[in-house]
């Protein structure tokens, strides 16, 4: 076996067939049953391997914002490359999940932990970093402590607890906590890749977007790309919840159908009024379109992506409206409060959707929380104003008849206006 | 970006540091309005540039006015290459 030109060493063992893959080594994963079922990864530093491999393998990063895991390592290593003074890269691993409806984070760093520090160790070798962070929520602490003290290859990783607010798993948000323990996002002129923690290259990625990273350095792009098709190559982790469900997490092949996810989840479509695909900053797709797939392609005419893989129902007797506008305060009340568009416009934009939801009003008000969610876009330090002004006028859209409705003081779905 | 060969200079305006003081918009009314809470917005141009405004050469200097009299010291010109 030669590692010349790769960045990782070839894998005997052989890989997992079908979609199941982040969970094939099953519950609760200790370092010998991840061995055993995928082989152990020997990093190898600097070779030009991975980086093409994930090239090849078209994954796009699982936090939220889709972004290409490949064009997201370049970039890390153009700026290692660029500085006149040397300053090696850092990779820190987020596992914050701050979305309340996902619990895939979460899940996997209980079940396959090893996966995410091969991960980790792959790519900060990838990119010559020197310090790796493992950010995790308080609950998945534990299961992290027992797996990095299970290895020799985890001491220059370092676990950070993540506070448990919806925009502390943002990226600078992330890297401000571990840098001066405030999870708040800062002001950016320059990429984290370009200047970050500590003004090193920076490369903060979902812990879901590392454990394939460690499955494509073993197996190559073209087994990731066996299921899943073009820009949504792979499988993602999703989180069903909502409708009386019990939360679920399922890994699914990049080109299932959502109606295909949900019974696979056991819920019958025909109790589901609509889906809110994504998370909180997401978009809803109502019961007669859940025949779209859940990828970046088929979700864009709606305005929507798979984002972190939530798939929230809403029960046939519930209101969407009610629903949306109940997130949409948790929402403002997640602000971080130091950008005053989002400060004092999401609280409005709350207040708004109240008062659309609870029947009392009029046409003016879908008018002005439209106009109120445009004017707040591109108006923060994250993109937490973008996000709850797009899942409003995703609920205008998709609810426009109840909309109507509650404004001439009926809602079609409880008996409550 | 390569087409362009003018001026690619923006207005960078820091939401964390902003409080809506307006002067801004007195010196550069052309690109900045206020909204109904008094905080900056970009008058023309996409969502997405409302952070960093493009900055027309000949605003510049009123731009750089902006910038050194914003009493939150909540604005910056960013020269991009």
């Amino acid at each position: 076996m030669t590692a010349t030109g790769s960045g990782t060493v070839p894998n005997p063992t052989s890989a997992p067939e079908g979609p199941v893959r982040l969970f094939a080594a099953g519950a609760d994963a200790g370092y010998s049953a991840h061995r055993e079922t995928y082989g152990h990864l020997e990093i190898v530093k600097g070779g030009p391997g991975l980086r093409a491999e994930l090239e090849r393998s078209g994954l796009e990063g699982r936090g939220g914002a889709g972004f290409s895991t490949a064009r997201k390592i370049d970039a890390a290593r153009q700026s290692v490359s660029d500085r006149m003074f040397p300053a090696s890269a850092v990779v820190i691993a987020n596992g914050a999940e701050g979305e309340p409806r996902s619990i895939k984070d979460s899940t996997l760093l209980r079940h396959s932990p090893h996966l995410v520090i091969d991960g980790l160790l792959a790519t900060a070798a990838l990119v010559g970093a020197s310090r790796m962070y493992l950010y995790s929520s308080p609950e998945s602490l534990g299961a992290l402590r027992s797996a990095l003290a299970e290895r020799r290859d985890t001491r220059r990783i370092t676990l950070v607890q993540a506070k448990e607010t919806f925009i502390s798993g943002e990226a600078s948000a992330v890297v401000n906590a571990i840098e001066n323990g405030i999870a708040l996002p800062t002001d950016r002129t320059v990429r984290l890749t370009t200047s970050g923690l500590r003004a090193r290259p920076t490369l903060v990625h979902n812990v879901e977007t590392l454990a394939h990273v460690a499955l494509i350095a073993r197996f190559g792009g073209d087994w990731f790309r066996s299921e899943g098709v073009g820009g949504d190559a792979g499988t993602r982790l999703v989180t069903v919840s909502g409708a009386g469900q019990r939360e679920r997490v399922l890994e699914v092949p990049g080109d299932a159908r959502i109606s295909d996810i949900l019974e696979a989840a056991g819920v019958s479509t025909s109790v589901v009024s609509a889906v809110l695909v994504g998370g909180y900053h997401g978009t809803w797709i109502p019961a007669d379109d859940l025949s779209v797939v859940l990828s970046k392609a088929a979700l864009a005419p709606y305005g929507g992506r798979p984002g972190a893989g939530v798939l929230f129902l809403l029960a046939r007797d519930e209101c969407g409206l009610q629903v949306t506008a109940s997130i949409t305060r948790y929402l403002a009340e997640e602000s971080a409060g130091q950008c005053g568009p989002c400060l004092y416009g999401l609280d409005a934009l709350a207040t708004l959707m109240e008062r659309i939801a609870s029947g009392r009003g009029d046409h003016g008000l879908r008018r002005e929380a439209e106009r109120l969610g445009l004017s707040l876009i591109g108006r923060g330090s994250c993109h937490h104003p973008d996000g709850t002004a797009g899942l409003v006028q995703s609920a205008l859209s998709a609810f426009a008849s109840d909309v109507e409705a509650h404004l001439t003081g009926r809602c079609r779905r409880t008996a409550r206006v | 970006m390569s087409a362009a060969k003018k001026s690619t200079s923006v207005l960078h305006i820091d939401w964390t540091k902003c409080d809506g003081r307006g002067l801004c918009a007195e010196l550069v009314p052309d690109l900045l309005g206020r909204d109904q809470w008094g905080y900056p917005i970009a008058l023309k141009g996409s969502p997405s540039a409302r952070s960093d405004i493009p900055l027309p050469s000949q605003r510049m200097d009123a731009a750089t006015d902006a910038v050194r009299l914003c009493p939150v010291l909540a604005l910056k010109i960013v020269r991009a290459s």
